[in-house]
């Protein structure tokens, strides 16, 4: 069941080749785009398409383009985010990793939408091997006349570049890759400016997700209605959803928006259900920053509804009782994890990378990592509970870029769901960590 | 001409004007505190938080408020923007939260600290800081080190405001030192042995909040609040020559930059005239500097004001006196 | 991870070595100087200092990192604050495999933790430190992007995933006789092994 648009062709040997894509498809996206079409068509499409940002935020693709300062004679610029670091989340590695052409198709509409001469990927370093697998594709495109000057015999012209990152979680942060790309420490940029104002340079820029741009050819090749019609409500089209932890099958799989989460996680196409036969305690649906919620609320609201893949389905009842589409990292826990050291783990995660300009998510981050080690170590407090949700609170809102609440929500949500097990440390440290010894459940 | 209403005084800015300057204009208790923000340093700002105030009303057009509370020394006034500093207890509740975590790692040895009487981080907790502390886990240290020969770095006290980067690349045409490691662990440092010998280079210690950047000719000498801090000026040819003399008699204990009412300097000042020139003779004394009468430097210090009422402290800490 | 409040970082020295690309690594600099504009070639930064680490010696000397800011024409400051910030550079001599495991939520909970212990097991070594022999460098690291694939580490470059003791004890075995019968300094060697 279920559209596949991005991953239709996946299973294609040598799809990531130049032939063997271009025979299945490959590039007619390409060439309705800029033969046939005007910038100002393209954008009406990927308006009409209703596509929203893949990397987190899902905010609308057409609107985020629509910022794009055109009144400036600077020039502009497009840069790829393809620096995938949230844990839970390798959606991004796995379609460079296998339809790199995908990506570069829609590198090369989206520029020519936006009037854009250079554009950059900005690629974890980490994942160096995708690099070669990259620039090999931009070599080919480039071969076949669809990059580099007047692409298919148009005014257009484009380069692309592939620039790798060097270890920083903050660099996903669009304004943090800016800097990182103009060879700075990944601090984010205090905004106002925008980058569709001052990005990158100083120019006009636009950033997108990997699996955004990949997804604007398609929409090319079928129009903005019908994608829109796949999918529900605001929350149109396919996601590609990486899904890790206690399950069967763990895999990138994608999904037409509005499959129940239900049977996501117990369908045998997708995850397959909890491994080892246990039952489900907890899901973190959208990459480790979202709200982690409990195995009642994520498989039905507080309301009683069935919850279903999409944008809005997921934040039904907000933080109280809701969570986030995020990224699509699907993180599935079963009856044996420990909330309060899978927390801890996150927390340690977000004080690593946190880049410290900014006081409260320096310091509070490194704090709460510190009052959750106690806890999980057994020399936690009970006042340390109601301490940690103040420090959560004191962060949420007040840095200056979003990683001071992905590093909040995932303790407020964990001890909002979970405070009995919190309270289970503080009381009872010597059984909890008998129990946790014993479940090391491994190969 | 943009109008905009802070804590209910309105007045009218120039296109472009932060808040936080807009609130400056006004004067007073409006004026939200900055830790890292500088007006002269081209880029500062932002990184504190100290400065968070709630945009009640973003402009005429959109009348609802920001959804989350904003750096009003990063963010430019709207037209019709009104905005609340002290009259919102979510500012106030906020900006507890912030000097909470400023304090977290600092190790409060305000009695051995020369900076003590005129940091702006004791006057921060004076005026938003908890009577007990949140935890009892040992404080990050850092070995001590110098930077330079006449700057001590205490990286205990640094709160990472970034301004003596930005005063280094702004001022001197060779950077040293900058921010090195990330995260809470990252420290301000010249990562190789190195000393900041350039001619500016002293301006980083007046830029600094707090003390983490001190003068090691004024090291353990006295403490701010017997001095008198005395305009005086003497012919440069690097700087003005324009500078506050801080003296005990006619001894000159220590030269700075004379600061203006928000503690920023109205002038930087050379290396020559703040480390060397200490004779009496050196420098031509113009007359006592104003302090404000709720400043521990006020102590012993004689000047005619005029004659007002004991308010409580943090009220009076934050009204400016003329 | 025990906390310790003593921040020490070690103190770096100028020791004046003359370093240098060879001409082929230098027309690759200048090429990838050239994907950025004008003015702009601090850009290459990252990608110059990833070179720099993998040809003069697997870390970035205080001598390796002037050399290359007085390449880009920036301040060697800029270069040492950058250095610092990112995971992936390193400052002090690692051993010909760096082994970094990913000790982050999904893959904590497939079994990094166990993954590690083993190799702290094995090699006799507690992260951060490089076997006596200069062959293999511990390091845990954050989240690798390959949670449905966990455990995983990174060799180098090399992603290897599900890992188990008996694969770990598989690789580290072919990695040593690689690199006893291998001259030092070869440390691009790429191998697929899952």
């Amino acid at each position: 069941m279920g559209e596949k648009i991005l991953l239709a062709n996946i299973d294609i040997p040598g799809i990531r080749g130049f032939d063997v894509y271009r025979a299945n498809g490959g590039y007619a996206a390409v060439e309705k785009a800029l033969l046939e079409m005007t910038a100002a068509q393209v954008s009406a499409e990927i308006n009409r398409s209703g596509l929203r940002g893949r990397g987190g935020a899902g905010f609308p693709t057409g609107l985020k383009w629509s910022f794009l300062d055109r009144k400036s004679d600077k020039p502009r610029y497009l840069v790829c985010n393809a620096d995938e670091s949230e844990p839970g989340t390798f959606k991004d590695r796995y379609l460079m990793h296998h339809l790199p052409h995908l990506l570069i198709e829609g590198l090369i509409i989206s520029s020519f939408t936006l009037g854009v001469n250079t554009c950059y990927i900005y690629i974890r370093g980490e994942f160096k091997y995708l690099v070669g697998i990259l620039e090999n594709a931009i070599r080919e495109a480039r071969q076949h006349g669809f990059l580099g000057e007047h692409i298919l015999g148009t005014d257009f012209s484009l380069n692309i570049y592939v620039h790798p990152g060097a270890g920083a979680y903050i660099c996903g942060e669009e304004t943090a890759l800016l800097e990182s790309l103009e060879g700075k420490r990944g601090n984010p940029r205090i905004k106002p400016p925008f980058p569709a104002f001052k990005g990158l340079y100083g120019c006009p820029t636009v950033v997108n997700n990997v699996e955004t741009l990949a997804t604007v050819g398609p929409i090319v090749n079928m129009g903005g209605d019908v994608y829109a019609k796949i999918g529900r409500g605001k929350s149109t089209g396919t996601k590609l959803i990486s899904a890790c932890g206690n399950i069967n099958n763990p895999g990138v799989y994608e999904i037409e928006m509005g499959l129940p989460v239900e049977d996501f996680i117990y369908s045998p196409e997708y995850c397959g259900g909890i491994a080892r036969d246990k039952y489900l305690k907890a899901v973190i649906p959208g990459g480790s920053s979202v709200p982690i919620l409990p195995a009642d609320l994520i498989l039905n609201t507080a309301k009683g509804e069935k919850r279903l893949m999409t944008y809005e389905s997921l934040a039904e009842g907000d933080f109280e009782s809701g969570t986030m589409l995020g990224s699509g990292g699907f993180i599935v826990y079963d009856e044996d994890a420990c909330i309060v050291r899978n927390t801890w783990n996150l927390t340690r995660f977000y004080h690593h990378e946190s880049c410290g300009q900014c006081s409260p998510c320096r310091e509070g981050t490194g704090w709460m990592e510190k009052v959750l080690y106690r806890i999980e170590h057994g020399q936690g407090r009970m006042s340390d509970i109601d301490l940690l949700v103040r420090v959560a609170k004191n962060i949420e809102g007040n840095t200056i870029c979003p990683l001071g609440d992905a590093a909040a929500w995932p303790v407020a949500s964990a001890i909002r769901h979970f405070r009995h097990e919190f309270e289970e440390h503080v009381l009872h440290p010597a059984a909890v960590l008998e129990k946790e010894r014993s479940l090391i459940k491994f190969f | 001409m943009l109008k905009v209403t802070i804590d209910n005084i309105s007045i009218e800015v120039e296109e472009g004007t932060t808040i936080l300057n807009a609130a400056r204009k006004i004067g007073g208790k409006v004026v939200p505190p900055a830790m890292c923000y500088y007006s002269k340093l081209k880029g500062s700002g932002g990184k504190c938080r100290t400065c968070l105030v709630k945009v009640a009303q973003s402009c005429t057009k959109d009348t609802r408020p920001m959804s989350k509370l904003v750096a009003s020394c990063s963010t430019p006034v709207q037209d019709g923007m009104v905005v609340q500093n002290l009259t919102s207890p979510e500012v106030i509740e906020a900006r507890k939260g912030i000097v909470e975590f400023l304090l977290l790692n600092h190790p409060l040895d305000c009695p051995v600290c020369d900076q003590a009487g005129e940091c702006d981080l004791q006057d921060l907790s004076f005026g938003y800081g908890m009577e007990e502390t949140a935890t009892d886990d040992e404080r990050r240290e850092y070995p001590m080190t110098d930077i330079g020969e006449n700057i001590k770095l205490h990286m205990n006290r640094c709160i990472l405001c970034y301004r003596c980067v930005y005063a280094a690349d702004q001022l001197t045409d060779k950077r040293l030192h900058g921010v090195l490691y990330r995260g809470d662990v990252s420290e301000i440092s010249t990562f190789i042995n190195q000393s900041v010998t350039n001619e500016f280079s002293g301006n980083i210690i007046d830029v600094c909040p707090v003390g983490a950047l001190t003068d090691k000719t004024f090291r353990f000498k006295s403490r701010v609040w017997f001095l008198n801090p005395m305009n005086a000026h003497r012919e440069c040819t690097r700087c003005s020559g324009k500078v506050a003399a801080w003296m005990f008699g006619n001894e000159i204990f220590r030269i700075t930059g004379r600061k203006d009412q928000f503690g920023e300097v109205e002038e930087f000042i050379c290396n020559e005239c703040r480390f060397e020139k200490k004779d009496i003779n050196d420098w031509v004394i113009d007359g006592p500097r104003h302090i404000k009468r709720q400043s521990v430097i006020s102590a012993n210090h004689y000047e005619e004001t005029k004659k007002q009422s004991l308010i409580d402290p943090i009220e009076g800490k934050m009204h400016e006196q003329k | 991870m025990k906390h310790s409040n003593i921040i020490n970082h070690p103190q770096f020295t100028r020791e004046g070595r003359p370093v240098a690309f060879s001409p082929n690594i230098l027309n690759k600099v200048q090429s990838l100087m050239n994907r950025y504009p004008e003015g702009g070639q601090k850009s290459a930064l990252l990608p110059v200092l990833h070179i720099a680490q993998e040809e003069l010696g697997g870390y970035l000397s205080v001598d390796v990192m002037d050399y290359v800011a007085a390449l880009l024409g920036i301040q060697p400051i800029e270069v040492y604050e950058v250095a610092t910030f990112y995971s992936m550079f390193y400052l002090d001599k690692m051993g010909k495999y760096v082994i970094e495991v990913c000790r982050t939520g999904p893959c904590a909970i497939s079994g990094g933790e166990q993954i590690l212990a083993h190799l702290q097991d094995v090699l006799e070594i507690q992260p951060g430190e490089t076997t006596p022999d200069g062959v293999f460098t511990l390091k845990e690291v954050e989240c690798l992007g390959s949670c449905g694939t966990g455990p995983v580490m990174q060799v180098n470059t090399e992603y290897y995933e599900k890992l188990t003791p008996g694969k770990v004890d598989r690789l580290l075995e072919e990695l040593r006789e690689y690199a006893n019968k291998n001259k030092p300094g070869d440390s691009t060697w790429v191998k697929k092994f899952c």
